[in-house]
């Protein structure tokens, strides 16, 4: 319970009671205020907490620099696509795919991380880029000389998630209310995520989290002290991997298509930047993170809008300038905050501690005697 | 036409200006432990500007012969991508100085995605071609064809490696920035103006990396403001290969590099039986690069750094 505690605050029941309830008609509030298209976005957005907090296993807990991570929802997307569609003419039921794609993931995690272990830093960094770029260009090429992903093209029709004989692709009547497929679809990224949410909170806590900290830290005492590196290494690529392929699972089912084109670099770079802004190892922070840069991009949007209120005409296609201001918030956000939004408390001590290590270690020390 | 000797010449060329673009990975790399993401995008910045002053250059005097016109493009592109790079150090860079490491990466791709919006707003999505203005002979050796560009292309790239080679083991500034490379804190004691140094450090790497653009440009006859993503990400790749701070190890990785995307286009059709084409020239590349790591973990030049605690 202290995992609680450390986030919901003195009073947690109440917390989480308000935060439940706010997460429940949050699609409503959304849908009546914003449009419809913005309930669309708020399930992006819980794709890519979750890919985000899978990649938070691998960089923020283990420290291991990923820059291919979006490989991995990429497997787990193209999974389901093989089993659930008109492709192959298979139409396996969602439980079973989901967690398929998300051990296939797993496999390549492990596959991954099993050649790269002596390798450090920025030079993991470009290995995982590179795994990255050869799954996508697989991906994109693998219509001859037999057809198994449809190349640029992409695989269409995929199968949508149906629980129950209920499917989530289509609108559906309950108690005289209409609940579009986003709807439905946000209540079942909900229910993932706070599924990865609690694993990851409790992984983060666990005689693992802390080996994966050891490993972090120093990764040659972490040794000394007993810690099967290799094992936690990879222990943390497969379980990153598992999260990336879930997501990937799900964004095929509630895409309905997907293309190679959906699983390019920039992506891994923006979840990247994600867990990074938001204060990497810390979930709040990496949640925030995901929020904030999957929504900005959107808000961007209105920025059409905008001209034509403040200027009376549109000067420059907002198009053109979302992508240009999203990178300025990308390096202000960053300037302003260094650590990340919300750091997690280890970090936030490691970056005041370059001023005065002396005086923070012996505040930690009276701080462990307390 | 020999087929080998063919690819061997073309991946030299192209291997020579991964090199140019890899040596300011790797300089910047060497001082600040930071993947400048942004100097591919400078890369592609000095290709526009010079493709914009040659535009220019052609219409006011359209006598002038080809070779000045790119030079003249040159000589504002490279003050031009200078400045840029000075400009992204002092304001995205410097106050990260003392941030968690990742810190600065983030922010280096910001200055990216901003780079490439930029240029897409004044130069278009369109791709801008290079005129056709460079002299066009075409020799033979062994077989291939070899063309007066390419000649060129090898002969300027080697001159800049060795100017920058004498730059680093010869000049007090180079003296300096090794010095800054090894230990920063050591560096300063000893009366070195640190800042000054890694401002130099981007400033000569953005220099390179102009003339790069420009050359990239001319040889394949087109510029666009995307280019520099991919071109950033191989020559990123070529420093890593070669071991990542180290400026002979640029060298070597880009023409490595050059050599094995080449070969690997020309021949993995046939070991592959015809069931892999060569647009997974890439994917070989890339396995090529892994590989490499699995087996010399800190690049080939790289020095096996012991870990310190």
């Amino acid at each position: 319970m202290q995992a609680v505690h450390k986030y919901l605050g003195a009073r947690p029941r109440l917390t989480l009671v308000l935060l439940a309830a706010l997460l429940v008609i949050l699609p409503f509030v959304v849908g009546a205020g914003l449009g419809n298209s913005w309930v669309r976005v708020l399930d992006f957005v819980l794709l890519y907490v979750l890919l985000a907090l899978g990649l938070n296993i691998v960089v923020g807990y283990a420290g291991l620099l990923d820059l291919g991570y979006i490989a991995f929802y990429a497997l787990g997307a193209y999974l389901y696509a093989w089993l659930a569609s008109p492709h192959f003419g298979l139409h396996l039921p969602f439980w079973a795919v989901l967690p398929l794609g998300a051990a296939l993931a797993g496999m390549f995690g492990v596959l991954l991380g099993a050649p790269t272990l002596r390798l450090r830093g920025d030079y993991l960094a470009i290995v995982t880029l590179g795994f990255g770029e050869i799954i996508r260009i697989f991906m994109n090429n693998l219509n001859a000389p037999f057809n198994l992903t449809n190349g640029p093209q992409g695989m269409n029709l995929i199968d949508p998630v149906s629980i129950g004989g209920v499917s989530l692709g289509r609108s559906l009547r309950v108690f005289g209310f209409t609940l579009p497929s986003t709807y439905l679809y946000y209540y079942l990224f909900l229910a993932a995520t706070l599924l990865v949410i609690v694993i990851a909170m409790r992984l983060q806590d666990s005689r693992i989290g802390r080996a994966w900290a050891a490993l972090r830290e120093d990764e040659v005492a972490a040794a000394a002290m007993g810690i099967n590196t290799r094992n936690v290494k990879l222990l943390a690529f497969a379980m990153g991997a598992t999260f990336g392929g879930l997501a990937g699972g799900l964004f095929a089912a509630f895409q309905g298509f997907i293309s190679p084109e959906s699983f390019n670099l920039w992506e891994s770079i923006l979840v990247l930047c994600m867990i990074v802004l938001g204060g990497m190892g810390n979930i709040p922070g990496v949640i925030l993170g995901a929020v904030l840069l999957t929504v900005i991009p959107e808000a961007l949007r209105y920025l059409g809008d905008l001209q034509r209120a403040t200027l009376g005409h549109v000067v420059v296609d907002p198009a053109d300038l979302r992508m240009l201001l999203f990178g300025v918030a990308l390096v202000a956000m960053m300037l302003f905050r260094p650590a990340g939004l919300l750091p997690s408390r280890q970090r936030k001590r490691e970056f005041s501690a370059q001023d005065g290590v002396a005086e923070q270690e012996q505040a930690d020390l009276y701080d462990a005697r307390a | 036409m020999d087929i080998f000797t063919q690819q061997l010449i073309n991946g030299l060329v192209l291997g020579s200006i991964y090199a140019l673009v890899a040596l300011g990975y790797t300089m910047v790399y060497g001082i600040l432990e930071l993947i400048n993401f942004a100097h591919g995008e400078v890369t592609m910045i000095g290709a526009m500007v010079a493709l914009t002053v040659i535009g220019v250059l052609m219409g006011v005097a359209p006598d002038l012969p080809g070779l000045m016109v790119v030079f003249g493009g040159l000589l504002i592109a490279i003050p031009a991508c200078m400045a840029l790079a000075f400009g992204i150090e002092k304001i995205a860079y410097r106050p990260l100085r003392r941030a968690p490491r990742l810190a600065p990466l983030i922010t280096a791709i910001g200055v990216s995605i901003i780079l490439q919006n930029l240029a897409m707003l004044v130069w278009g999505r369109q791709y801008v071609s290079f005129p056709p203005i460079l002299p066009r002979g075409q020799h033979e050796i062994l077989g291939a064809h070899i063309t007066d560009l390419q000649i060129f292309i090898v002969v300027l790239s080697f001159s800049l490696m060795a100017g920058l080679w004498l730059l680093v083991e010869r000049t007090r500034l180079g003296r300096a920035m090794r010095a800054t490379a090894q230990s920063r804190e050591v560096a300063e004691l000893m009366g070195v103006n640190v800042d000054r140094v890694i401002s130099a450090t981007f400033v000569i790497g953005a220099a390179i990396a102009a003339i790069a653009g420009v050359m990239v440009s001319a040889y394949y006859g087109l510029a666009h403001y995307y280019m520099g993503f991919m071109l950033g990400l191989k020559a990123f790749s070529a420093a890593v290969l070669g071991g990542i701070g180290n400026i002979a190890g640029a060298m070597l990785g880009g023409l490595l590099l050059g050599v094995i995307e080449a070969l690997g286009a020309g021949y993995i059709g046939d070991i592959t039986g015809g069931f892999l084409g060569s647009h997974y020239q890439d994917v070989f590349a890339f396995f090529v690069l892994i590989l490499v790591l699995v087996f010399r973990p800190s690049g080939l030049l790289g020095e096996r750094v012991a870990s310190r605690a």
